[in-house]
């Protein structure tokens, strides 16, 4: 499980986060939603053990972040690859990091995502590029999958691709996966809870199930909705 | 491709509970006699791959099928519609009456009064009609 307790953090003059508090549970596949700059990468980057809160507390599995991290496996929003790497290189990289690699299910994912080891990473589309930052991170057995943004800017047949690839693994794995996104309409069937976040605190969070059935609205209108309120 | 029976490519209503549009997409299935009494369904899994839903929301959603006596899960084996002709007769006629039971309401809300209502409608029924013999 996952816990933030009265996290802050600032960056300079903007409040990334603020008294935030929230509760992940286990073996779900939950969205973290909010527009730009709402505090969402911050707050991953905390999860991930790459950012430390300025005051608050937070726990994995009841522990620090970064003691966790060998757990936790992070696909950043950014382009975090070598242009000159092929996949193969990239994977070898990868492995040699972590001990929760797994070849196996690295070879089934790579032929799952259509994806060949001689790709050059430079040389193919953003979408691919995208496709084999998700292999990386999928094939690794972390209790812990940390998405950010990993549908931004990726054409439709690939996010297809990508959402049938979390699909697929949440399954395998049981694993708990958290996925940041300002693209709240891709991941609308996906997610099983949600928390909304807008400057840097929660506006709305819960089962998505449970606040379809409450509202009689997707998980789009709520989040307008939320905002709406928030602002005034 | 058998286990495309009872997966039918749904675009869901994002504003209600998807469990329940998996359930009612069953039982149409079964009331226009495409899935029968003994079809095999697909796994859980492979439902959750084909249509892009959540696993725990497909699992949520069999789970009430399994209750309601609709499906039949055998160990090793697969799951299976358990439901008889009783059972989609009475399901057909639930759907019916929600439909009803909706019109009804909206048309009231309208102003109709019973018998305008059921004036209209026989109206419009043959108006259908004859649209469909002169096409």
């Amino acid at each position: 499980m996952i816990e933030f307790t009265n996290v802050s953090k600032r960056f300079g003059s903007v409040q990334a986060l603020d008294q935030l508090n929230l509760q992940f549970s286990q073996g779900k596949i939950i969205g973290l939603f909010g527009p730009n700059g709402a505090g969402k990468s911050t707050a991953m980057k905390i999860i991930a053990g790459l950012n430390q809160p300025d005051s608050g507390k937070v726990l994995v599995d009841g522990k620090k972040p970064r003691q966790r991290r060998a757990n936790i496996a992070f696909l950043p929003e950014i382009d975090h690859l070598y242009g000159w790497w092929t996949l193969r290189q990239a994977a070898d990289f990868t492995r040699s990091f972590y001990d929760d690699w797994d070849d196996a299910k690295y070879l089934e994912m790579l032929s799952f995502l259509n994806l060949q080891e001689e790709m050059k990473l430079g040389k193919i589309s953003k979408g691919q590029r995208a496709k084999c930052k998700l292999l990386l991170t999928v094939s690794r057995r972390a209790s812990y999958l940390l998405l950010d943004e990993p549908l931004s800017g990726i054409d439709i047949l690939t996010r297809e691709e990508i959402v049938n690839t979390l699909i697929h693994d949440s399954q395998e794995d049981e694993q708990t996966i958290i996925i940041s996104t300002h693209e709240i309409d891709e991941v609308e069937r996906l997610v099983d809870e949600v928390y909304f976040i807008d400057q840097g605190r929660i506006v709305v969070s819960g089962v998505a199930e449970e606040l379809r059935m409450e509202k009689g609205m997707s998980l789009v209108e709520i989040m307008k909705e939320a905002f709406r309120h928030a602002q005034q | 491709m058998h286990y495309d029976v009872g997966v039918s490519q749904l675009d869901y209503d994002k504003s209600r509970a998807i469990y329940k549009q998996i359930i009612e997409d069953f039982q149409k299935q079964l009331v226009r006699g495409e899935l029968g009494p003994g079809d095999k369904v697909p796994s859980q899994r492979e439902y959750a791959q084909k249509v892009r839903v959540n696993p725990n929301t497909v699992q949520r959603a069999y789970q009430e099928l399994e209750r309601t006596g609709m499906v039949e899960t055998v160990r090793g084996q697969g799951t299976f519609i358990q439901a008889d002709e009783v059972m989609i007769c009475g399901i057909r006629q639930q759907m019916a009456d929600n439909l009803l039971d909706h019109f009804l309401e909206e048309m009231s809300s309208l102003g109709y009064s019973e018998n305008e209502i059921q004036a209209k409608l026989t109206r419009r029924w043959t108006l259908i009609k004859e649209a469909r013999i002169d096409d």
